[in-house]
């Protein structure tokens, strides 16, 4: 069975169709990439994934439950975490404050636990700790040490999309979706985190769909490639399939060429 | 954005082109001098001057009514004598004449509206409308001297606005000494009750005299001695604070804990004598202010940590107090169980948590700022409630419920005001406990995520509806412990004391201290709720006073007082944000720069 | 196929929910039990209701003029004016001043409908002027801070006016002059009505015409219309964004002076802390037609007075609770808390710029 599952889905936005009848589905440890011009609608099929919209048609299944109907947070406990196209980190908080906040879901201390400072609040605390630091030391250095009490905002662009995924990491999810991960990044660094998204498969287990421009990018990590248009799934295949594909040529030209008149 | 070629290495330097940063500027001087006037009229017309008339700072010299009008002209002249500020690269402008000169404008400007306001007021009179401009209030303007007394309004107001002017010539550290001494000066003379009491309880009851005059009011001599002690405190004794805490940090840890040890120690044994050197009736006030500061911490909470504005808070203190007075007074209406304050207290906080659910859960789901506003319902609704006639078998109407028992623990029985000081301290301290532990764990977190950003907090896995609530149910309990202690303080509650006044003077406490910052909201506490206590003319203009308070905060510095970092960071995080920004680009650039030079090597990834 | 939810999120799942639910029904229930058992009991007559629901229709009138002040700030700015009750008492006070005056010259009954219009012009002006002013001074320095700063800022300048009037003009209760026009009542089409209340509610929909014909058809009114739609655009599009925003407060403030008079003509009794309740019930009618709806406050006005006025009696005598008049402001609250339960977005919906990600 399919890990996630997204069947006839349908959202509008007062007469604008988003996201037009798609059906799509994600296997267990895959990397799929969502590709398409812009305005296709591939963040608002994030946004229903996980519950920020509420779609008007379809269902989602996810590791066999109906996500249509949960709640954000309800969705992310069930497994699934993002990170957004415009970087959306707490900014007052520090580095380690922001992947901590990803453990909520993942932990159960409440406020009378937290007043008495149990022995079990305080094991979680630490646990939390720990799971955060490690989270943030997948991106190697740059994210511990000095940094960890620093504050988000101090980040520079590349080091902000990363927090956001060490959050989205910390969840505990098995899905991880990446609103264009590598937007604003230089080559280096852009190579460097496709490598990293790989790894993150490899290594750490995650089922991965991510929302690419950069066809570098899209070509190094997928398995799968799904293009959507006018938020209808126009292609669907490996990236040499995708790529020759009349209408996805036809697709990002056509709206080039509308664009540039 | 427009691409910045990069700096040549030696680019040519241009010397003596330094820009000049622009001087005081005399216009706004104007400005604020037409302000200042404006001012002085608003406070001699609704009453505050003559009220504050009948209370001496220096005995038979200086009365706080005069104060009040000539620091308007002063602080104005002193804000408009001040250089704009100026940005790097540029050069400061020499202080001169020219900072006096703003100065005077303002106290002219000043002394010329009051001039025309005396006059209008003494040929027309205008009792009708506004009340409060009496002859009483005219001769008090006119030093009692007849129209020829205008010299002395005008004179004063010039004197005033040139001192505020030359303030700004003096030397940092001057200017910090000159200030604070005036504070301290003004600050003790007001205080007598206070001062003279602290003399008595520590035995130099014979200073008492030689400070006070006795019909209100400092000595000369007392005068003299305190500024020039302030003065020396702040010229001395402030410089060193930073030091002191570098020394501390660099301490070692074994020494930093014995340090902070006998800190702590000091400060006990401060509070533990505090009271009974204080006497009952200032004892009385530092206990309603600390009832207000175990509320103020409690609110803090909610609208601190979790951002959410709530004008209702006054509904759980009076379900604190209702409550206790209930289970514990055998006057209760409708059945009295007569417990101990102990045995009720389990009681009431699960009853403040319920108000908290009661009042949290319709409306968490809305948009924030409809909160205020039905919050502020609920408080009224309460108040309404207690007060009806339909719940005046369990509540006792506009009677209210007498003879609750004072609080006891065990043989001990806190039955002076003296006496509750220390149960209301040990609650507070609970309080901020609470806070400091919820602030640091997975909860306060949450809390501060879902402040910066509720959908992506949700998206995080935070349920919202959950952890509003949670902010809700502390902030209530904490506030009906307040309830519970006013009621066994005062012995009978009754609904008039539980009106949106409480719920706004929380509020302002601990926006004027500072959100989210514990000590900020003692000093708030003590400034905004004991001294109207202490001095019953303040009374009379306390909220006008917050409400200038808030405007004022709200305008210039947001973040209270004594803010916490947070709350800093949060509102100017645009300009914090566009620094980032700036530095991230020019990076980019010269990393940019470096690699089309080919040879060096690209910057490396920043540590 | 289809798993359980796993334990924890079923558990939490709907709590929330489960409350409002629970609080539909029994209020619901409490409001169809105590109308019905206070009709059946046959205790108040016909023109008894009808008498009632014609002061909530006055008394209505006055709170829409007051809510168009909270719904087009809320429509442009997106923060409650909470000063807004105070701009109402701003036009009463001074109003009253200028009554008294002509009262005392021999004008307030001998030529009443000069009076009236003095004073009409005054209470507008007055409340025009505290509103633009507290926009420039308090409001306009914040418009790009976050939302809880001008809504506190808000909240202190409700605080300053009142007590700045309470210091100037006395802490007392000022009683209009009685205008001898206005006693009695009147018969319109076999039912009698006081005449002050013809007066009022003819005015009300005077002033709501005005209102609707300005923001529809004038060029300011469309300016202000395209700057709650969207800022930046409407900028783009050469609108001038502070004046837009003045002219709101401006007209907010014209008429909430012409309510302030109105309700003196009814109430007749003025003093500092006179506009809090009636702020407050305002932005209730605000909220119950839909936020930033300038249509939805008018007609959120009316039917808050109307329940306000006949609410308490016909449910609350019927649930055998003395004194209902006592309650009468915990029904106009209660309403606030029930329209957002159930209908947040109000009775013709929310007219906002629009939020985006
Ligand atoms: N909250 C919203 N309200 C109204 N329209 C919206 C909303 N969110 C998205 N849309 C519209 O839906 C369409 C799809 O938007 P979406 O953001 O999903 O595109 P995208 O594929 O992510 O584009 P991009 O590559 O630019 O990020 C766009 O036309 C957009 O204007
Ligand atoms: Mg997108």
């Amino acid at each position: 069975m399919a890990l996630l599952e997204v069947r006839g889905l349908s959202k509008d936005f007062g007469g604008l169709r988003a996201i037009d009848h798609l059906d799509f589905h994600v296997e267990e440890g895959e990397i799929v990439s969502v590709i398409g011009p812009n305005g296709a609608g591939k963040t608002t099929l994030f946004n229903l994934i996980t519950g920020l919209f509420q779609p008007d048609e379809g269902e989602i299944i996810f590791d066999g439950h109906n996500l249509v109907g949960l709640r954000p947070d309800q969705i992310t406990r069930l497994g699934v975490a993002r990170t957004f196209q415009t970087v959306r980190l707490f900014f007052n908080m520090t580095i380690l404050e922001n992947v901590m906040v990803g453990l909520h879901g993942r932990t159960r201390s409440g406020i009378l636990d937290t007043i008495l400072s149990l022995p079990r609040q305080r094991e979680e605390e630490e646990f939390i700790r720990q799971q955060a630091i490690e989270a943030l030391s997948f991106f190697g250095k740059r994210l511990v040490g000095f940094r960890l009490n620093q504050p988000a905002f101090v980040l520079s662009y590349a080091n902000r999309r990363r927090l956001e995924i060490a959050r989205a990491m910390a969840t505990g999810a098995k899905l991880l979706l990446l609103d264009e991960p590598t937007a604003g990044m230089n080559p280096r660094e852009t190579l460097e985190l496709t490598e990293l998204i790989g790894r993150l498969r490899d290594e750490k287990g995650y089922t991965i769909v991510l929302i690419e421009h950069d066809m570098r990018v899209v070509k190094g990590v997928s398995d799968r490639v799904v293009v959507l248009d006018y938020g209808r799934k126009i292609a669907e295949g490996d990236y040499e399939e995708v790529a020759h594909n009349e209408r996805v040529l036809e697709a990002y030209l056509g709206r080039k060429a509308v664009r540039s008149a | 954005m427009a691409e910045i070629a990069p700096v040549p290495e030696k680019a040519p330097v241009i010397e003596d082109v330094r820009l000049k940063a622009p001087e005081v500027s005399l216009e706004r001087a104007a400005k604020l001098g037409g302000v200042a006037g404006i001012v002085a009229v608003f406070v001699s017309a609704n009453g505050m001057v003559q009220a504050f008339a009948e209370r001496d700072i220096i005995s038979g010299v200086l009365s706080m009514g005069y104060t009040l009008l000539f620091l308007v002209p002063l602080i104005m002249a002193y804000l408009a004598a001040r250089e704009p500020p100026v940005l790097e690269g540029f050069e400061a402008p020499e202080k001169g004449p020219r900072n006096v000169l703003a100065g005077l404008i303002v106290g002219a400007l000043t002394g010329l509206i009051m001039a025309i306001f005396v006059l209008v007021a003494s040929a027309v009179d205008m009792r009708r409308v506004f009340i409060n401009i009496s002859p009483q209030l005219l001769e008090l303007l006119t030093f009692g001297q007849g129209m020829g007394g205008l010299v002395f309004l005008v004179g004063g107001c010039l004197l005033t606005g040139a001192v505020g002017g030359l303030m700004q010539l003096a030397e940092g550290r001057w200017r910090r000494a000159l200030w604070g001494a005036l504070a301290w000066t003004l600050l003790i003379g007001l205080l007598e009750v206070i001062v003279a009491q602290l003399f008595r309880g520590l035995g130099l009851g014979f200073l008492s005299p030689l400070f006070y005059a006795g019909t209100g009011g400092l000595t000369p001599l007392g005068t003299a001695v305190v500024f020039v002690l302030a003065f020396l405190y702040y010229w001395s004794v402030v410089p060193k604070v930073d030091m002191w805490q570098r020394r501390y940090a660099h301490m070692p840890a074994e020494r930093q804990r014995s340090v902070r040890l006998s800190l702590t120690v000091a400060a006990v044994l401060l509070v533990a004598i505090l009271p009974q050197v204080l006497g009952p009736f200032v004892s009385e006030v530092l206990d309603l202010v600390g009832i207000f500061l175990l509320m103020g911490l409690g609110l803090n909470i909610v609208v601190g940590f979790a951002g959410l504005l709530d004008l209702g808070y006054v509904a759980f203190f009076a379900v604190g107090a209702y409550t206790t007075a209930i289970l514990t007074s055998p006057a209760s209406p409708r059945w009295s169980p007569e417990m101990s304050f102990w045995a009720a207290l389990p009681f009431v906080i699960l009853a403040a948590a319920l108000a908290g659910i009661i009042v949290g859960t319709p409306v968490l789901r809305m948009r924030g700022d409809y909160l205020a506003i039905v919050t502020l319902g609920f408080g009224e609704i309460a108040r309404l409630l207690l007060l009806s006639d339909w719940l005046r078998p369990v509540f006792g109407g506009a009677q209210g419920i007498l003879k609750i028992p004072t609080l006891s623990i065990g043989p001990i029985v806190f039955r002076t005001p003296v006496d509750m000081f220390y149960p209301i301290v040990g609650f507070c301290l609970v309080a901020a406990y609470i806070s400091w532990k919820l602030k640091n764990s997975r909860i306060g977190r949450a809390w501060m995520a879902m402040r910066e950003d509720e959908q992506v907090a949700e998206a995080m896995g935070v349920d919202i509806v959950e952890i509003k609530l949670k902010a809700f149910i502390v902030g209530a309990v904490i506030a009906s412990f307040g309830g519970a202690l006013f009621a066994t303080k005062i012995g009978s509650v009754f609904p008039h004391s539980f009106s949106l006044l409480v719920s706004i003077t929380v509020l302002v406490l601990i926006i004027v201290g500072g959100l989210g910052n514990i000590p900020g909201v003692v000093v708030g506490t003590l400034a905004l709720v004991g001294l109207p206590e202490l001095l019953r003319e303040f009374q009379e203009y306390r909220l006008l006073a917050y409400g200038v308070l808030l405007i004022l905060m709200m305008l210039y510095r947001p973040e209270g007082l004594l803010p916490s970092k947070q709350w800093v960071r949060e509102l100017h995080e645009e300009e914090l944000m566009q620094d980032a920004w700036l530095k991230m680009e020019e990076d980019r650039r010269r990393a940019q720069a470096q690699a089309a030079q080919g040879d060096l090597p690209a910057r490396p990834e920043e540590a | 196929m289809q798993r359980a939810l796993p334990q924890q999120i079923s558990d939490r799942f709907n709590f929330a929910a489960g409350v409002i639910w629970a609080l539909r029904v029994i209020v619901a229930a409490i409001v169809v039990w105590g109308a019905v058992s206070t009709l059946t009991s046959g205790f108040y007559s016909a023109s008894q209701w009808r008498d009632l629901f014609i002061f909530g229709l006055a008394q209505g009138g006055v709170y829409a003029l007051i809510a168009l002040g909270y719904t087009m700030v809320y429509g442009i700015l997106g923060f409650i004016n909470f000063a807004h009750g105070e701009v109402f008492m701003s036009g009463m006070m001074i109003g009253y001043f200028v009554a008294d005056y002509l009262n005392e010259a021999g004008m307030w009954n001998g030529n009443p409908v000069l009076a009236l219009l003095i004073v009409l012009v005054v209470s507008m002006l007055t409340s025009t002027g505290v509103a633009v002013l507290v926009e420039r001074i308090a409001y306009r320095p914040l418009r790009e801070s976050p939302r809880i700063v001008p809504l506190i800022t808000s909240i202190g300048a409700s605080f300053f006016i009142q007590y700045a009037f309470r210091g100037l003009f006395g802490a007392g209760v000022k009683s209009y002059p009685r205008m001898e026009a206005l006693q009695g009542a009147i018969t319109v089409l076999g039912v009698r009505i006081l005449k002050v209340h013809v007066l009022v509610i003819v005015a009300v929909f005077i002033m709501m015409g005005l209102l609707y014909w300005f923001v529809e058809k004038t060029r300011m009114g469309k300016a202000i219309r395209a700057v709650a739609e969207d800022k930046e655009i409407a900028a783009l599009m050469g609108v001038d964004i502070d004046r837009a925003i003045v002219m709101t407060f401006a007209i907010g403030g014209m008429m909430a002076g012409a309510a302030g008079l109105l309700y003196a003509l009814v109430f007749n009794q003025v003093f500092f802390f006179s506009g809090f309740l009636p702020g407050i019930k305002a932005f209730t009618a605000a909220v119950l037609g839909g936020i930033g709806n300038i249509v939805g406050a008018m007609l959120g006005g009316i039917v808050l007075g109307i329940v306000e006025s006949v609410g308490p009696i016909l449910i609350l005598s019927g649930l055998g609770i003395p004194a209902p008049h006592q309650l009468k402001d915990v029904v106009a609250f209660t309403v606030l808390v029930l329209v957002l339960i159930f209908r947040p977005k109000g009775l013709l919906g929310e007219r906002l710029a629009e939020e985006r990600d």
